[in-house]
């Protein structure tokens, strides 16, 4: 005769079973939101295209050819995402500590001079794997110390770190135009001011087999990195405490301070490594083409990803096909290029008032009367 | 050129150019000023005013009247700030994160719908003449004043009388003080911040309009450069009070006409520096005016950047 009183092995195990398909439930409130907020930002688009008499399967069609159909367009995709995944890292580093960076353009630029303009006096001698040690060092160095100092600047005089990296923003660019139209210009060349090309043979090469450079593997490496600093150590532990709540952190005798200037600095630091592969992987040369927006369409990539360095890599994949089909959308159906930038400022609302979802609907939240 | 000449021409553009350059950075200092104190902030007037510029001059291209367009500058605006202050309103919504994504939607919704305005020459804005008693061309140019700058300054009188002095006024300041206050004496929180933040965006679509029919005069996509957000950090060092706004938007006029002052004057090495001048000299007030004690004079108790 069959045992059937039920061992309490058995009762454990159902009721482990149970435990785990009600922790995928509620977790799954921070995948099923943002897809429903993609979802809606979609479908107003969708609308604001039939407005125009636009047909928006087409603007759906020509996405998916311009930026993941073939695999030219993934290649143009995955160049496009690189320095969005390094600057969305300048937004998503701080934001743990609650602070909103959106400066990170600045950091970019100048990370991007300094590569360039450290390359100059060595590009004679040096062999091409120190030269471009060095420059990756001074973009990084050039991009902490800029963000660290909004930083530093939030922290012992209590400017507001948002403005301020702004304005740092314009600062850089006109330090950017300084030098490349003064004395680090090539007089060389009659176009566009310049410095000093780096050499082809001294560029970050491709990734064998592919068009796309090893800034790519570099940022993914970047993002498991810092996640890992962010969730798994003490400085992680503790920034996001600071983010919590500062005079919580403050009480407990936490290094507020040392923990801004540090998340700011690597943060900046990020962002002067896309510089620097900008520089050394594309254009081979400091100029104003530095100033692409990158920097801004990074603080969108980290809010979708709603800070999380391993979400970002996807979701900045997924806003560079989005770039990367704008040329093709803006001729083929006759828009304009800011038409990317509608559908972007979209989104970036759409995912902002889904965060007033998190907790209150009933589907996502735990059991009454369970523990 | 003597040097004596030299530096009255860059003082007096430099007059010139406060004037001129001021005018937008008054009016989105004053409508950010009227919605932080309600007690939020909002980052978005950038959009706002690129969004301004362009409807008021399309407006102003179709019609053939620049002051219509400057009116439907500020509804245009009005509705972005009637955006931001309904998306405020729903819990956990940051205040400061839809501002820059109000920003970038304004901007693109601008760049967009403004493809089309960018050759075609709109009708501008006139201007009133005070240098008629002068015989001096650089006084009389100085002088040539636009209209809305005078009524950029009355508005400034307004809005520091009514705040003091009237039952709205109140209403609004105790709002951005301590809303469970506001809430004990009867007042709709959300309603007044969502009616603030909506004045605040019509003042902030009229200064984009100055930028489009009178000072630079055109609609290009280069024509903001960050003054919605340098407003921002002008209301910080204004103290939340209008009549300081209209100084410190004097200020920032000067600072953002000393490049191309000394420009004409054949002074052009390191422009790049002196054209960011209204940036450094932001920066730095920022840094000077402000504490890491946080208990600023004036600043709206509620407010999420001073907190």
């Amino acid at each position: 005769m069959a045992d059937t009183t039920e061992t309490p092995g058995i009762a454990v195990q159902t009721d482990l079973i149970g435990n785990t398909l009600d922790n995928i439930r509620r977790s799954s409130e921070y995948i099923v939101i943002p897809l429903l907020a993609l979802i809606v930002a979609g479908a107003l688009f969708s609308v604001f295209l039939l407005a125009l008499g636009k047909s928006p399967a087409d603007f759906v069609a020509l996405v998916w050819r311009g930026g993941f159909g073939t695999s030219f367009s993934w290649q143009n995709t995955l160049v496009r995402a690189t320095p969005l995944i390094f600057t969305a890292l300048c937004v998503a580093i701080p934001a743990r500590l609650g602070l909103v960076i959106i400066g990170g353009e600045g950091a970019l630029v100048l990370g991007g001079l300094a590569a360039a303009s450290i390359a100059i006096p060595m590009v004679d001698w040096a062999p091409a794997s120190l030269l471009l040690g060095v420059m990756a060092i001074a973009g990084c160095l050039a991009g902490a110390l800029w963000i660290g100092c909004v930083g530093a600047l939030r922290y012992y005089r209590g400017v507001n770190e948002t403005i301020s990296s702004l304005l740092m923003f314009y600062i850089a660019v006109s330090i950017l135009n300084f030098f490349v139209e003064g004395f680090l210009r090539d007089p060389s060349d009659p176009n566009k001011p310049s410095t000093k090309p780096i050499g082809a043979e001294n560029m970050v090469g491709a990734i064998p087999g592919t068009d796309l450079h090893w800034g790519l593997p570099a940022g993914v490496a970047l993002c498991a990195v810092l996640y890992l600093l962010m969730n798994r150590t003490t400085f992680g532990f503790a920034a996001r405490v600071a983010g919590g709540n500062l005079r919580a952190a403050q009480a407990q005798g936490l290094p507020v301070g040392r923990l801004m200037v540090i998340s700011c600095a690597i943060a900046g630091a990020c962002a002067g490594l896309a510089g620097f592969f900008e520089v050394a992987a594309i254009h081979g040369k400091a100029n104003a083409s530095l100033i692409a927006g990158y920097g801004f369409t990074g603080i969108l990539v980290s809010f979708l990803a709603r800070h999380n360095p391993l979400v970002i890599i996807p979701v900045a994949i997924f806003l560079g096909g989005i770039a990367a089909s704008g040329g093709l959308i803006q001729r083929r159906m006759d828009l304009p290029d800011a038409t990317v930038m509608v559908l972007q400022g979209l989104l970036f609302l759409v995912i902002l008032v889904s965060e007033t979802f998190y907790g209150s609907l009933p589907f996502f939240r735990p059991k009454r009367g369970t523990s | 050129m003597t040097g004596d000449a030299g530096l009255t021409t860059v003082l007096l553009a430099m007059f010139a150019g406060a004037i001129r350059v001021s005018t937008p950075f008054l009016f989105v200092s004053l409508g950010e000023m009227l919605t932080e104190k309600s007690g939020r902030i909002n980052l978005g007037l950038e959009g706002t005013l690129v969004f301004g510029a362009m409807s008021g001059y399309a407006v102003s291209y179709h019609t053939g009247s620049p002051w219509f367009g400057v009116l439907v500058a500020g509804v245009c605006g009005s509705v972005f700030g009637a955006l931001h202050g309904f998306l405020c309103k729903l819990p956990k919504v940051n205040d400061i994160a839809i501002g820059i994504a109000l920003m970038l939607f304004g901007t693109g919704l601008a760049f967009f719908f403004g493809k089309a305005y960018i050759q075609p020459s709109a009708p501008r804005l006139p201007s009133l003449s005070f240098g008629a008693w002068s015989d001096h061309p650089g006084v009389r140019q100085a002088l040539e004043i636009n209209p809305l700058f005078l009524l950029g300054i009355a508005l400034a009188v307004f809005l520091w009388w009514s705040l003091k002095n009237t039952r709205y006024g109140l209403i609004i300041r105790t709002t951005g003080d301590s809303a469970p206050a506001a809430l004990a004496l009867g007042i709709d929180v959300n309603q007044v911040r969502l009616l603030s933040t909506m004045a605040g965006g019509f003042f902030a679509g009229i200064g984009g309009s100055f930028l489009s029919l009178y000072y630079p005069g055109s609609w290009t996509e280069g024509l903001s450069s960050g003054q919605g957000l340098m407003a921002v950090a002008l209301v910080i060092f204004a103290r939340w009070n209008p009549i300081y706004c209209f100084w410190a938007a004097l200020l920032f006029g000067a600072a953002g006409a000393l490049g191309p002052a000394l420009q004409s004057i054949g002074i052009s090495r390191g422009y790049h520096f002196f054209n960011a001048a209204p940036y450094i000299l932001t920066l730095f007030i920022m840094i000077v005016s402000t504490s890491r004690r946080r208990s600023l004079k004036g600043a709206p108790g509620e407010l999420s950047i001073t907190k």
